[in-house]
């Protein structure tokens, strides 16, 4: 009786670091046409497995099979000829070449040998309909939308004649309308009896589109589990090793009066004519699919880019702001979305990331006062719960929800009153989620104005007091998200954000 | 949850150790491999040496000797001579004579003292004239029925390299390089670079020069006008720095670009302000007063070095724009969004540089007494080598003010080192460029030392 061996099979498989045991006697199997769920808090362990997998990364033991048979994988390379693509969350793409160029890149054609455009474009233009899409082979990388970066990716893996497709939180930076293309992407790989491992932080993804759950935690193998047999609670629960009664904390806020108000904010065509009204204690939510503009309302609100119009207005003083700097004196912050490029300088210290904005605090006649700088930094350590083994650990190091602490604590310690956040979650895990959400409830009680700029509906639903949603630049809706009777839904924001009506006057409309 | 208590100090460890201060390291290795290399017979000439023989051969002579004294004619020999005729004339010894001159000077006046009669019993002399014919045992037999000894300070096997002559030395031909590596070293850490640093120190010279022939008094200048010749060739190459910073912020032009061409200007300049000539004579003898002066026999130069070093240290350590200077070569668009005024970073950051090349060129001109167009060609090269090779990443937000002095010396050490080995100037190069590879390579793999992959997320 001769029974087939599964598409994929790893056994065993360990990885340690100087100090840290990334993976211990983790294994696995992956059938055709399989969707596997990778999930587990940052940290985990699912980096350095698939990193292990695509040949990044030597394992320290363990085994691989592949249809039965064994195989070695000792560098990208053969990963790649034995049928394994990894689409990592940084895209692999080169900006300046074409998209059938970087499609057929790295395929280890020869040197001398000439390309034939015509024969490339018409293959480059194949494998994009295989996945359903109409994408231009000649247009340029760096022209594409993200969601459309990774549609490359994907064709790029076909072209390869993938077996096995490793997905790194490929819906992290998509809009919820992007998403469910690359679901339908997903659908279709799978119909063609492809083996998908998908990681993700986003567990109605996985409800919707895993056949079997694999939950791992600080390297060690949790569970693995059809999807139907695990509960959102229960998933979690083996998560984070405890449970957590919801994924959100309740919200009891009280509205106070009208503290930041924006009005007629223009700038080229990436925002006009926006205008809303933040109250004392309130979470504003900005909602609305990718490049709608929330992100340039935000960097306008700190005056990292300034507005071709529009007043924005603080406690009835108009504030006419012309840098960040000038931003941050005057009591606003901004958390950008991109918190590696933006938001902190990663080869630095912890310790001085917190320090650069609030340095005239720690000085005295000119001179830094170090002692004062870690008492300070000390303090937001304890408070906001940030764990660093050194004050002088490098930024780079740290988990993304401790990353967000200290990029919080910095501003916190520069007396902001309007926080910004600009998808305060991304790449965030399910503990530390909880944490920030908090973290974000404390701030509004304290009086503090908050904006929340986020892709995740339930996050946006569940936080809000109010929501703005805007498309294309513009405002369509401001929805009452606190005390109308009936709670806004996804599908009501799915209807603002792709609506082509925007608000005429700065109203809240019922849902 | 609870939040364990952070370590404010790090622990002590024999690797981080070597890992933070290995270039220090290796200009301690450097060193001891060139004085091993440079043991030799050292034959002291000073007047303490002159006093030292003087001494002996007061304890070896029981009766008091009649002695000559043989020395070159040169004021260091004369000291020497001097220092010795003082200790023996007071230790009552009878000195027939001081013969400083050439051979032919000594014996003819030893001729002569014993044609008057005189006796001679010992001359007395350092290494270098203790080899002449003349003072040979055998010719002096020929000249004196009595025996005539020479004694010459003893002589001992020391490293020539490690001496305060050679070492001052060092410090002193690196001082203007160093110190224009301070302003190079934060512009790199912005991860700028700055070409024109070599065009800028001629400019500064030439300015000096210049400025003093024509508008400032010429040869009666005095020292209020030299000064003020200096602060108006400093202020020349700070307007060169502003323009570079200008050009880098509001035109977005490359740091590269901008200060590449920034150097053919300054360096086309100083032709011009020169009027073609090779050297701007300066007549005021009040120019000279700068190089020359000294404390405690350290020059001016190198103590300007000290001063500027250890100052640099602090305001990039101890104040806010030190921090503000590495957190925008760190990541320049986290830095403005943290509220750091960027373009006042760099503009300022590129001013100092020029200061600093302003620096090296006026004290270029006060030791040199000419504004010379051709100065500090090629140095910007060798600037930037020092800043690399101190351990500041040409990527920017790393480096050390103290790495860039070290950087500097290990350079100038390896550059005596093979000058005092007599390897030749085209092998000199050769083996210079390898070991700034060299050097680069080994802060790379001392990288990989502390972060071996960061841990997975």
């Amino acid at each position: 009786m001769s029974v087939t061996p599964p598409l994929l099979e790893i056994e065993g498989l360990t990885k340690s670091y100087p100090g840290v045991r990334a993976l211990s006697e983790v294994s696995l199997t992956l059938a055709r046409g399989e969707v596997l769920a990778l999930l587990g808090e940052n940290g985990a362990g699912k980096s350095t497995l698939i990193k292990t997998l695509g040949g990044v990364h030597q394992s320290d033991h363990g085994s691989f099979r592949i249809d039965g048979e064994c195989v070695a994988i000792a560098n990208p390379r053969d990963a790649r000829r034995l049928g394994i693509s990894v689409i990592y969350q940084e895209f692999t793409l080169i900006p300046t070449l074409k998209v059938r160029e970087n499609i057929f890149l790295g395929h280890g054609r020869p040197w001398l040998k000439p390309i034939s455009q015509n024969k490339e474009r018409a293959r480059a233009g194949a494998l994009l309909n295989r996945i359903g899409s109409q994408l231009d082979p000649d247009k340029l990388c760096s022209e594409l939308s993200v969601a459309d970066q990774q549609v490359v990716e994907i064709a790029k893996a076909l072209a390869l004649n993938t077996k096995i497709m490793v997905m790194d939180e490929p819906s992290a930076a998509l809009s919820p309308r992007e998403a469910e293309g690359l679901f339908d992407i997903v659908e279709e790989l799978r119909g063609e009896g492809i083996g998908i491992i998908y990681i993700t932080h986003r567990l109605n993804e996985v409800e919707q589109l895993a056949d079997r759950i694999m939950i791992l935690r600080d390297g060690e193998h949790i569970t693995t589990q059809p999807a139907a047999d695990l509960s959102r609670d229960q998933i979690i629960e083996n998560m984070v090793g405890r449970s957590l009664a919801e994924e959100f904390p309740a919200r009891c806020s009280v509205i106070g009066e009208p503290r930041l108000q924006v009005d007629g904010l223009t700038r080229g065509t990436a925002v006009e004519n926006v205008s809303f009204t933040v109250h004392r204690g309130e979470v504003l939510g900005i909602a609305g699919l990718v490049g709608a503009g929330r992100t340039e309302v935000a960097r306008m609100l700190f005056a990292a880019d300034l507005p071709d119009q529009g007043t924005i207005t603080l406690d009835d003083v108009v504030l006419n702001l012309k840098s960040p700097r000038q931003a941050i004196a005057a009591g606003i912050c901004l958390l950008t979305e991109d918190r590696k490029g933006q938001g902190l300088i990663l080869t630095q210290s912890t310790l001085h990331n917190f320090g650069l904005p609030n340095l005239t605090d720690f000085s005295s006649k000119g001179m830094l006062v170090h002692r004062r700088e870690r008492n300070g930094f000390q303090h937001y350590c304890d408070t906001l719960n940030i764990r660093i083994s050194d004050l002088q650990q490098r930024a780079e190091t740290l988990s993304g929800g401790n990353q967000q602490k200290v990029v919080l604590a910095k501003w916190l310690q520069s007396n902001a009153e309007i926080i910004i956040f600009d998808e305060p979650t991304r790449g965030i895990d399910v503990g530390a989620r909880y944490e920030i959400y908090q973290l974000l409830n404390e701030l509004s009680e304290q009086g503090k104005v908050i904006i929340m700029i986020s892709s995740d509906l339930p996050e946006v639903l569940a936080m809000s007091d109010r929501i703005v949603v805007m498309r294309e630049g513009q405002v369509t809706g401001i929805l009452d998200n606190k005390s109308s009777q009936q709670k806004v839904t996804p599908e009501d924001i799915m209807r603002y954000a792709t609506s082509d009506q925007p608000l005429k006057e700065p109203m809240v409309v019922p849902v | 949850m609870t939040v364990p208590k952070i370590a404010s100090t790090k622990k002590w460890s024999l690797k981080k150790q070597i890992v933070d201060h290995g270039m220090l390291l290796v200009l301690l290795l450097l060193c001891a491999a060139i004085s091993a290399l440079t043991v030799t017979d050292i034959h002291p000439e000073d007047p303490a040496a002159g006093r030292q023989l003087a001494k002996l051969a007061l304890q070896k002579y029981e009766t008091k000797p009649n002695v000559l004294i043989v020395v070159r004619d040169t004021a260091a020999d004369r000291a020497f001579a001097q220092a010795m005729n003082d200790e023996l004339v007071t230790g009552g010894v009878n000195v027939v004579g001081i013969a400083s001159g050439t051979p032919r000077h000594a014996i003819l006046q030893l001729a002569q003292i014993l044609a008057a009669g005189e006796d001679v019993d010992v001359i007395a002399t350092h290494h270098f004239a203790s080899q002449w014919e003349v003072l040979n045992p055998s010719r002096l037999a020929k000249v004196s029925e009595k025996p005539i000894t020479v004694i010459r300070p003893l002589s001992y096997r020391w490293p020539s390299f490690l001496t305060k002559n050679n070492l001052l030395s060092i410090l002193n031909q690196n001082a203007p390089i160093a110190i224009m590596a301070i302003g190079m070293t934060l512009v790199i850490i912005t991860a700028g670079i700055d070409l024109s640093v070599g065009s800028l120190m001629a400019l500064a010279a030439v300015v000096t020069a210049v400025s003093l022939r024509d508008y400032l008094g010429g040869a009666d200048a005095h020292g209020g006008s030299v000064a003020l010749a200096f602060g108006v060739a400093m202020l020349v190459c700070a307007v060169v720095g502003a323009v570079a910073g200008l050009l880098i912020t509001v035109f977005k032009i490359p740091p590269f670009v901008a200060t590449l061409g920034l150097m053919m200007v300054a360096r086309g300049a100083c032709y011009i302000l020169a009027g073609g000539a090779d050297a701007v004579k300066i007549d005021a003898p009040a120019i000279s007063s700068l190089y020359d002066a000294s404390v405690f026999g350290v020059s001016s130069q190198i103590i300007l070095m000290v001063i500027l070093f250890i100052t640099a240290h602090v305001v990039m350590t101890h104040t806010p724009f030190g921090r503000y200077v590495y957190a925008v070569g760190g990541n320049v668009s986290a830095a403005r969004l943290s509220g750091v005024p960027v373009m006042a970073v760099l503009i300022t950051v590129y001013i100092v540089c020029g200061l600093c090349a302003g620096v090296a060129g006026v004290l270029d001109a006060s030791h040199f007494l000419t504004g010379r167009p051709k100065a500090g060609e090629f140095y910007e090269l060798q600037v930037i080598a020092a800043v690399v090779v101190g351990g500041t990443s040409l990527m920017g937000g790393e480096g050390k003010i103290f790495g860039t002095l070290i950087g500097a010396l290990i350079l100038g050490v390896i550059q005596n080192g093979l000058n005092m080995a007599g390897v030749d100037s085209y092998r000199q190069m050769v083996i210079y460029g390898a070991l700034i590879l060299v050097a680069v390579v080994v802060d790379q793999l001392k990288k990989k030392v502390i972060n071996p992959g960061i841990v997975s997320q």
